[in-house]
């Protein structure tokens, strides 16, 4: 490579630069491949470890793999995926909603910030957890109590990063906006919001995590379908395999949601410059 | 002069020239004097360039007239009229291209000042070709300001800023951030637009030449804090101006000599010019 290099009277480019002993591990294939074997390298210390010890402590592998077939044969699978993807979708989107506008009137009047801000510092430190039991009394056991549980965990992270990103405006872009005649609110809707935009995906990337966290403690408590009534349930059989099935689900489906939020950011808000 | 101008006129130049007007302008924040007792009167349709070295308020009272800062006493007015806040009629370059909208074109962007004032969509997609058609850049306006090079987005402000026609126009050490080479070429661009357009410009620099090249007055000023001005050159030398002309060697000497001063009072008041440093080092 060395030789090659010093032969060809090429300018340095960042291929020539790199050393030979990493180029291979930077391609496309081998990224692949190395997120494969840890996966493979994974599943083997399951299996291993799971030689030394009873299913009912710690499943194989093998013994998870047929729970996967036995729960979606029955259709429980699809609709624990299908019930729990539902509330998330809803609770979220529903924080966006209303997380948003709250952040960008927040971040900008001062005055209301100041108003709010003793709500947001308050109530932020408490886990939506702790609000499954009153958001069942409140809301009944349906699925409102659990929307109403994801949108709580939402709104704060939404609202916050919000407000970090239009406190965060660059001062230039407002004076530049403020002297082309811009006024008070047009300011707000052509300058200040386009620019917390990677903020507010930072929060709601944030908030789809946390979701997953609330559904699973909410859908514990009061639900009759779920992954994580599911996993609850399994509890009932004496069958630690559908505890695995319901771990595995939550972190596939989690990745799964963050893939399509961030192909959707790269696809529809490529121009405000969003890192992800 | 005296004379209103006729329609006939205003066609011919899009913007036409407001006067800028200091009155015994001066600012501080606390005890903290930035420029005192500042008076400045600029002519409609006259180029002044502020120099003077760093820190010693020129962007302050840009921002003056900008509307971006209220004076702590005194009276500042463009075309007539009291500043109170930023506006239209005072368009600003400003240094750094931060101050372009990342997420627009650059023809979104040179749009923006129309469409914040309710212009039809074809009435200013036209105007904002004409004005990118006059900084040179007619061929780019469907490119991200990310893609372009800093000397292209100093042209993107410079045809946003003159899109809405504006009676003033406040450059704040526009070039200051480019090399050489671009920058020299964006100060015959400068002298060319100008001429075109004739706006009122206040132009901030603290490049000697880039003043003598695009002044019609030159404002030095002493160092800050609580800076004043300290000279006033009026540059007699015909444009285009070719730097190598006997007259603006001559009043660089001058020019160099009034800020050099400046520069060696600041550095004394910060203690860091002793006397024949060179001598010291070599011993």
């Amino acid at each position: 490579m060395t030789t090659l290099d010093t032969e060809t009277p090429s300018y340095p480019s960042a291929a020539s630069e790199t050393r030979p002993a990493t180029a291979f591990f930077d391609t496309r294939l081998a990224r692949l491949l190395t997120g494969l074997f840890s996966v493979a390298l994974g599943l083997a210390i399951w299996e291993m470890l799971s030689w030394r010890f009873q299913p009912l402590f710690l499943p194989s592998p093998q013994l998870t793999f047929y729970a996967v077939g036995e729960l979606w044969e029955d259709g429980t699978l699809l609709q624990s995926i299908g019930a729990s993807l539902a509330r998330i979708m809803a609770g979220w989107s529903l924080g966006l909603v209303i997380g948003i506008p709250i952040g960008m009137v927040m971040g900008y009047f001062s005055f209301v910030r100041r108003l709010l801000d003793p709500y947001v510092e308050f109530f932020r430190f408490i886990p939506p957890i702790a609000f499954v039991t009153l958001a069942v009394i409140w809301l009944g056991p349906g699925e409102a109590s659990k929307v109403a549980l994801i949108l709580y965990t939402t709104i704060f992270i939404v609202t916050i990063n919000t407000i970090a990103g239009v406190l965060s405006v660059s001062e230039l872009r407002l004076r530049a906006a403020a002297s082309l005649g811009a006024g008070r609110i047009q300011t707000l809707l052509t300058v200040i919001f386009p620019s917390t935009i990677p903020y507010m995906v930072t929060g709601a990337r944030l908030a789809m995590g946390n979701s997953f966290l609330t559904i699973v403690s909410a859908e514990i408590v009061a639900a009759q379908v779920g992954v994580g009534s599911m996993i609850w349930t399994a509890r009932n059989y004496g069958k630690t395999e559908w505890v695995f099935v319901g771990i595995i689900t939550l972190g596939l489906l989690g990745y799964t949601c963050d893939r399509i939020v961030r192909f959707i950011v790269q696809r529809l808000l490529r121009r405000y410059a969003i890192a992800v | 002069m005296n004379a209103p101008l006729s329609s006939a006129d205003r066609s011919e130049s899009a913007c036409t020239g407001a006067a800028i007007r200091l009155e015994r302008v001066s600012v501080a924040f606390g005890e903290h004097r930035i420029v005192s007792d500042i008076n400045l009167h600029v002519a409609p349709g006259e180029f002044v360039c502020l120099l003077g070295p760093s820190g010693c308020g020129k962007s302050t009272l840009l921002n003056l007239v900008a509307g971006f800062l209220p004076p702590t006493s005194g009276k500042v007015s463009a075309g007539g009229r009291p500043v109170h806040g930023p506006g239209r009629d005072r368009g600003v370059v400003f240094q750094s291209t931060e101050a372009l909208f990342p997420w627009l074109t650059v023809q979104e962007n040179v749009e923006y000042g129309l469409r914040m004032g309710g212009v039809p969509r074809a009435v200013r997609a036209g105007a904002a070709r004409r004005y990118l058609d006059l900084v040179g850049l007619s061929h780019a306006g469907n490119r991200m300001p990310g893609e372009l090079s800093g000397g292209m987005r100093q042209r993107v402000q410079i045809a946003r800023v003159l899109v809405n026609e504006p009676s003033v126009v406040l450059m704040d050490e526009p070039f200051g951030a480019l090399d050489a080479q671009t920058r020299e070429v964006m100060q015959v661009e400068v002298d060319r637009i100008w001429r075109a357009t004739r706006p009122t410009i206040l132009f901030i620099t603290h490049d000697i030449w880039e003043a003598i090249l695009l002044g019609d007055r030159i404002i030095t000023m002493t160092a800050g804090p609580d800076a004043t001005f300290k000279t006033v050159a009026k540059v007699e030398i015909p444009r285009p101006r070719e730097l190598t002309a006997p007259a603006a060697l001559k009043l660089y000497s001058e020019l160099r000599e009034d800020i050099g001063s400046e520069v060696r009072r600041t550095l004394q008041a910060q203690g860091l010019l002793r006397e024949a440093p060179a001598k010291e080092a070599a011993a």
